[in-house]
């Protein structure tokens, strides 16, 4: 289909700075965006008969990561090290 | 497991009723990497391939000190292991839990929408009783008609005996006027003649006829006496 209406995963590397220049960067477009994001995957992990761990095992993970990547300078400072 | 904020009727058809929700989620390996990766890796590298990926990138982490050993790495293995142990153990009888909820809410809609069908059904029934009823409409309106003629007739044959009563009142009235007049005529005449006769008896007359009436008396006295 047209460019615009492919989601990410369906756009071929070549084509990604045009799918990028597409999309809608202001604050509501990226608040869609990530209205979308949220929803479609609640649609496919958590909205269904029977779940499993996944849905928020995946979610959990995630958070880890990201709290570790934001504490990452304070983690690896010396004095943080010796003092445990 | 979590019902929050589902968007409804996004699209401009809305299909009502509503798609049913999935059975199951995406697949999920080891409860953190979605199935899509492995496939996505699958043309390059073959079954392997992610795993490869996996031990290489934490290796690379570790060595590089990207991802730095210490007490929260303990604590963290601790804390995985019990949920893993627990997710393992009691998995299944919470999902089994879980899906009772369910069952019990999706019956109870059902029950809703069952009565709600039932009492509809009964609507209907009831409606067409009425339509059925509808078709006596003319009976009810012929007695009707007849109760109104009857009413009508019998007010009709009052006023008629009014009229009459009335009518012959104002004859008896005429009638009674007539003798009435006719008796006062009469009565009038006799007396007026009465006193003119008594007028014209003049005092001489009187001796006379006195006199008359007495010698008459003796004769008859005397015939008597004879007869005797």
């Amino acid at each position: 289909g047209p460019l615009s209406e492919r989601c990410l995963m369906d756009v071929r590397l070549g084509e990604l700075p045009a799918w990028l220049a597409t999309c809608n960067f202001s604050p509501w477009g990226l608040l869609g965006g990530v209205q979308k994001a949220w929803s479609s995957y609640y649609d496919k992990y958590i909205n269904v008969k029977r779940g499993g761990p996944a849905g928020i095992s995946m979610l959990l993970a995630g958070y880890c990561l990201l709290s570790y990547g934001w504490n990452y300078q304070h983690i690896s400072k010396i004095s943080f090290l010796v003092s445990v | 497991v979590l019902h929050t904020t589902r968007p409804l009727h996004t699209t401009q058809q809305c299909l009502a009723p509503l798609p049913p929700l999935p059975e199951k989620g995406g697949e999920v390996r080891y409860g953190l990497i979605p199935e899509e990766f492995f496939q996505f890796l699958y043309p390059k590298t073959g079954v392997t391939g992610p795993y490869m990926l996996g031990t290489g990138l934490l290796l690379y982490l570790l060595s590089k000190e990207i991802y730095v050993i210490n007490h929260e790495t303990v604590a963290a293995a601790c804390i995985l292991s019990v949920i893993i142990y627990g997710v393992k153990k009691y998995g299944s009888d919470v999902a089994a839990f879980a899906d009772k909820l369910n069952e019990e809410k999706v019956a109870k809609a059902l029950a809703v929408k069952n009565e709600a069908i039932n009492s509809l059904e009964t609507a209907i029934e009831q409606e067409k009783k009425e339509q059925w009823r509808v078709e006596g409409r003319s009976y009810l309106f012929d007695a009707k008609r007849n109760n109104i003629a009857m009413l009508l007739e019998t007010n009709y044959r009052e006023r008629l005996l009014t009229v009459y009563n009335e009518v012959k009142k104002r004859l008896d009235y005429q009638v009674a006027l007539q003798n009435l007049k006719r008796q006062k005529e009469q009565d009038h005449m006799i007396q007026w003649v009465e006193k003119n006769v008594i007028q014209s008896i003049t005092p001489q007359q009187q001796k006379d006829s006195i006199g008359k009436c007495i010698l008459d008396l003796r004769a008859l006295s005397k015939s008597a006496q004879a007869a005797v």
